[in-house]
């Protein structure tokens, strides 16, 4: 098998998950910062597809349950489906807020604070 | 391809959580067709609703415990007490926003489906083995909630708290679900029922998995439960989502993120040595920052809101206790807790929801002087929320801390308790200081405004007090109902 091995794809869904979640913090525009999440949310995917793929090699005890690697592939599908449903509320939200303000930097919403 | 057979379904098991959500399209239903201008129709279909939901649980209270739809629904009775005491929350909740909302000029009948999944959401969370049905029902819960924070459009405050709240819950979603897959790497499966056995294979490479894998939910479900170092949004969506809406968050997404998180920690109980120490010290910072940041603030809402964050604390040295030493010290003090919880929180948000008049509300502390005046009823029920809150002899929240004290000392985590009393006796400060704006503090010459108190506010705080005072006057019973012992 001449297959990448499964150390790379961990690595780079650990790279991805890691630029996401710097992002979210260091970035101002919402709809920035809500694209770092899903980036984050793409690297979780790849992990879980990784892990699917490799499980055989990974759990001999277990390898020839399908049931073992569709648990992997169905998990991103729900992933997917939750990510688009928090899409659709957040921009959702951004709208609202760039209705009443006219901009949206994350860096000029102070008005909750104590 | 493969021959996959369907699981067999226990209908009754999942009557619960299926009866709320069919009340929310019910009442979404209604939404559509409702005559302009009048919610009550709505009102009263999910109040039903939720009355017939919480009769299926009473009627499971008993049954042995189960699990049906191939693992993924679970039954025992930490999960249906769970359960009923979040359908108890949003029914609670229900009943005083229908005035509040009128009051505020923000009468949208979609509030009450939502309110109604958001607690399904939550149901399915404390009743599931799966992480896979976990995460589905903490999407449920927090999606909704998502929206409503940010239902009072016309609102800065509003809408920064609806986003500050979606941002930083999609980013403790990302890391929970990370979490999840490195379990899945670790053991093949999103159940939690093969955590042990992963473990027990002695296998570094699965033992750094679920390790990490471990610390990632933890991250992510203490971004959830609001738990010290990751509380920061706590305050700031308290303060600016709407009253009614704040009381269900504070309510019911504590408990239902606490129960996640005693259903994790205890699948994970062999990983232990491990993380009981960090939670430890997680415990400790949440009950301190909690309440020394609450003692400085002028805002009822964020009182409140740090005030939860010092709450989720004492929960957490509960759970702790109870990792720590599984066989000596049972759930019942974590239920007893939230159950006391969720009375005197709703209630103090029920009450504080009067400040609203004609589009406007002031949940300064100053807003409530002279309360006692306008309104006896919602003045003496404070004082009621706020002895609990405080711990004052018999009420619920004063043996609600009793049983979390008396547990930290059975499991020999003396640094706990004593930062347990420490805290109580602080927190007394700012607890005393809202009922002391309610009740004694005079007005000033601007004179305040609050809303005449509708029935179902009347009702809500009337069944809190009610609540708060069982708790704490029959608490031996109650303690018997939640553990289940037979009394003769």
């Amino acid at each position: 098998m001449q297959d990448v091995p499964l150390f790379w794809y961990l690595a780079l869904g650990l790279f991805m998950f890691t630029t996401g979640a710097v992002g979210v913090v260091v970035r101002r525009n919402p709809v920035v910062v809500f694209m770092c999440i899903e980036l984050m949310l793409n690297a979780v995917n790849l992990t879980f597809l990784a892990f699917a793929r490799y499980s055989p090699t990974l759990l001999p005890g277990m390898a020839e349950s399908p049931q073992t690697w569709m648990t992997g592939q169905m998990m991103v599908i729900f992933v997917m489906a939750v990510a688009a449903a928090e899409v659709a509320v957040g921009l959702g939200i951004i709208m609202a807020i760039f209705r009443l303000r006219n901009q949206v930097d994350v860096d000029d919403m102070s008005a909750l604070r104590g | 391809m493969y021959n996959v057979t369907p699981p067999s379904i226990d209908w009754a098991m999942i009557a619960p959580v299926t009866l709320v959500f069919v009340t929310g399209l019910v009442g979404l239903l209604i939404e559509m067709f409702r005559p302009k201008q009048n919610n009550n129709t709505i009102v009263a279909a999910s109040l039903t609703g939720l009355a017939i939901a919480f009769a299926s649980l009473v009627g499971q209270l008993n049954s042995p415990d189960g699990e049906t739809l191939a693992g993924m629904i679970l039954r025992d009775r930490f999960g249906i007490l769970l359960q009923m005491a979040l359908v108890g929350v949003c029914f609670v909740s229900i009943l005083f926003s229908e005035s509040y909302l009128r009051e505020k000029r923000i009468p949208f009948g979609e509030f009450y489906p939502l309110v109604v999944w958001s607690t399904a959401g939550g149901m399915i969370m404390v009743a599931s083995n799966s992480l896979l049905m976990i995460f589905i029902g903490l999407e449920v819960l927090s999606i909704a909630l998502y929206v409503l924070a940010g239902l009072s459009r016309q609102e800065q405050k509003s809408e920064e708290s609806a986003l500050k709240y979606f941002l930083l819950g999609a980013f403790a979603s990302a890391f929970f679900l990370y979490g999840i897959a490195f379990w899945y790497g670790a053991t093949g499966s999103v159940s939690l029922d093969s955590i042990a056995a992963a473990w027990s294979l002695n296998d570094v490479m699965t033992r750094n998995l679920l390790l990490f894998g471990a610390g990632l939910m933890l991250v992510g479900l203490c971004f959830k439960a609001a738990l010290a170092p990751f509380h920061q949004w706590t305050p700031d969506v308290y303060q600016g989502a709407p009253t009614n809406v704040t009381g269900f968050m504070a309510a019911g997404s504590k408990i239902a993120a606490i129960g996640v998180l005693f259903r994790v920690l205890t699948a994970s109980t062999d990983l232990s040595q491990v993380w009981l120490p960090a939670l430890f010290w997680i415990a400790i910072l949440t009950m301190t920052v909690g309440n020394f940041a609450a003692a400085v603030q002028k805002d009822v809402k964020r009182i409140l809101g740090y005030s939860s964050i010092s709450n989720a604390g004492y929960i957490l040295a509960a759970l702790v206790a109870l990792i720590k030493m599984p066989e000596k010290i049972g759930t019942s003090t974590i239920i007893f807790y939230l159950f006391s919880y969720a009375f005197m929180t709703l209630g103090v948000f029920a009450v504080i929801s009067l400040t609203a008049k004609d589009g406007k509300e002031g949940t300064r502390l100053s807003d409530l002087d002279g309360l006692w005046k306008r309104s006896p009823l919602a003045a003496g029920a404070l004082v009621v929320f706020v002895a609990s809150l405080i711990g004052i002899p018999f009420t619920g929240g004063f043996f609600a801390k009793y049983f979390v004290f008396s547990d930290l000392l059975t499991a020999e985590l003396l640094p706990l308790a004593i930062v347990l009393a420490v805290n109580s006796i602080v927190s007394v400060y700012y607890y005393l200081a809202i009922g002391y704006h309610a009740v004694v503090a005079e007005e000033g010459t601007v004179r305040n405004e609050t809303s005449p108190m509708s029935i179902g506010v009347q009702v809500a705080c009337v069944a809190c007090v009610i609540g708060v005072l069982a708790l704490g006057l029959f608490y031996q019973p109650m303690m018997n109902l939640i553990t289940g012992t037979v009394v003769r």
